[in-house]
């Protein structure tokens, strides 16, 4: 242990202070939490637990975000593929005003954008469909998708794509045989921060959809207002939704921050 | 270096195709609400520039803009250098590099609602771990649904404990790239650890820490679900952001053409902001 790793050690715990109190909070009874102050679960209870995973309206709301995250995740990765080739490999007509086009769609307010989504997407008749969500979060999501292939794609040799080519490959058989291959790193790294922005984005999610794809964050706050202070309720099911981010993380944990500097370091 | 090759459009189209759909069509209702009236039942009228002047006159667009700029401006200058710092002081490889970023990572995959709820238990003055610390244990008294200095406090916390992770994952990707041969060569030239940092490893940083601050401004910059969940822009108005504001003028009071007009300039100055932050960091590598 040398002097320096306390500064890690302290920044890690700060960073789970607040996730231990609602993973705590998500053990007691409503009555624990509201009579007063407990470190630890006096009355330990799976209560909130069970509510969630025997009622419909609450565990469908997992399944809904589950499943337009998914969709999400697989049309962003598989456009974005193509489109970061001809990024990182050509020079054509407009390619700097059409990448720096795709950046400024990351800072576009989601706020700006609430209402003419709604409308737009009641026109096309996908208004409350999983459908709808997905493809809204390609907004931010293809740019950002892009981005970070280009970056492990400019890794790669040039001259790897001239041999192949010389050896007789068709460039759809070399990009999917031996081009994708070559940066499966960047590709599962794109695939997690399409995952990550999906999954927690809230309100695109919550203005496109009602009953049958809303997602379970958008549950939350719902019941938490109409029941009132049901709080162990809401920390069990914030609790549910750091699981996915978690599990996900731990695949690309020896790329992450390589994915995080966009494959350019 | 690049070939010339007009096809590849075809391999952007269907990129430009889904994000077209996308950004273009819903910008355009926003520019067409932007210079209209309407009092409902689809029926518009002309408006001209109006809303702009409206907007841009405001007291309230004022106030919500200064303090979206104060909001920013915190947030950048304790994130970045806090972040350089715990990037600095990472062990650079071992069993505990991915334990490490792993855990700092998993503020940034939690919803952002439920960011604004957990902080929302955790500051609770008399059953909140940290109300209660602060009000019991050390006797200082808080409350942040009472006193703006508390929940402006509150907010930069609960940010900085979401996104520094952003900057230290940044500036620690960085610093890895940095081949043992730099370290050893200063070594013998007896540089000191400041001028180490000085001139080997913040240069080396330096594209990363140019995408962490370009990331780090629009994002906070825009940020709207984490302050709207944990504060609601009160007490008052004294944490109401611009995309609060806004957001309280489109849906709660339902005026379009404001509204409109008050994106039109929000996203104008948020990309204005963001060229000049991009030409100034990389004024260098021009030249």
């Amino acid at each position: 242990m040398q002097k320096r790793s306390i500064v890690p050690i302290v920044y890690i715990l700060f960073l789970m202070l607040p996730i231990y109190w609602l993973v705590a909070m998500s053990f007691k009874t409503t009555n624990e939490i509201l009579s007063g102050f407990s470190l630890f679960p006096q009355t330990f209870t799976l209560e909130n637990y069970a509510t969630i995973f025997t009622d419909p309206s609450w565990y469908w709301g997992y399944i809904n975000s589950i499943i337009y995250v998914t969709i999400n995740t697989v049309i962003s990765v598989a456009v974005a593929l193509p489109a970061a080739y001809a990024f990182s490999r050509y020079r054509f007509l407009g390619d700097k005003q059409l990448f720096f086009w795709l950046l400024t769609n990351r800072m576009a307010p989601a706020a700006v954008f609430a209402l003419p989504f709604f409308q737009l997407y009641s026109a096309v008749e996908l208004f409350d469909t999983h459908l709808a969500v997905a493809l809204a979060h390609c907004l931010f999501n293809i740019p950002l998708a892009v981005w970070i292939l280009e970056g492990f794609m400019g890794g790669v040799p040039k001259e790897l794509d001239e041999t192949a080519f010389v050896d007789g490959y068709s460039f759809p058989r070399f990009f999917a045989t031996i081009f994708v291959p070559s940066i499966k790193a960047g590709v599962g790294v794109a695939a997690f921060f399409c995952f990550m922005f999906s999954w927690v984005e809230l309100l695109l999610a919550k203005t496109l959809t009602a009953v049958a794809a809303k997602p379970i964050a958008a549950t939350m706050t719902k019941t938490a207002s109409s029941a009132g202070y049901e709080l162990g309720l809401l920390a069990a099911a914030g609790t549910l939704t750091i699981i996915p981010g978690a599990i996900v993380i731990w695949f690309v944990r020896n790329y992450i921050a390589k994915g995080f500097a966009m494959g350019r370091v | 270096m690049k070939t010339e090759n007009q096809k590849a459009w075809f391999f952007v189209l269907p990129v430009l195709a889904l994000v077209a759909f996308n950004a273009l069509i819903p910008m355009m209702t926003v520019v067409n609400y932007s210079v209209q009236e309407t009092f409902g039942d689809n029926v518009f009228f002309w408006q001209g520039l109006d809303w702009f002047q409206q907007i841009l006159r405001s007291d309230r667009f004022h106030a919500a803009l200064g303090r979206q700029f104060l909001f920013t401006f915190l947030i950048l200058i304790i994130e970045v250098p806090l972040g350089i710092a715990i990037a600095l002081s990472m062990p650079r490889k071992g069993f505990w590099v991915p334990v490490c970023l792993v855990l700092m990572a998993l503020p940034m995959l939690i919803p952002w609602n439920v960011v604004g709820a957990m902080w929302n238990i955790f500051t609770l003055p008399d059953i909140g771990l940290l109300g209660y610390f602060l009000n019991h244990v050390l006797g200082i008294s808080y409350d942040m649904t009472q006193d703006p200095v508390a929940a402006w406090v509150t907010i930069v916390t609960m940010d900085v404990w979401h996104w520094t992770s952003l900057v230290v994952l940044l500036a620690y990707a960085g610093l890895v790239s940095i081949p043992d041969a730099y370290y050893q060569a200063a070594k013998i030239d007896g540089a000191t650890n400041w001028a180490v940092f000085r001139f080997i490893q913040l240069p080396k940083m330096k594209t990363v820490l140019t995408i962490a601050i370009l990331l780090r401004f629009m994002d906070s910059f825009n940020i709207y679900t984490e302050p709207f969940v944990l504060t609601g822009g009160g007490p008052g108005n004294s944490t109401t952001l611009l995309s609060i504001d806004l957001v309280k003028i489109a849906l709660g009071q339902f005026d379009l053409g404001p509204a409109a007009a008050m994106s039109l300039i929000y996203f104008a100055i948020t990309l204005l902001v963001s060229w000049l932050f991009y030409t100034l960091m990389t004024k260098d590598d021009l030249n």
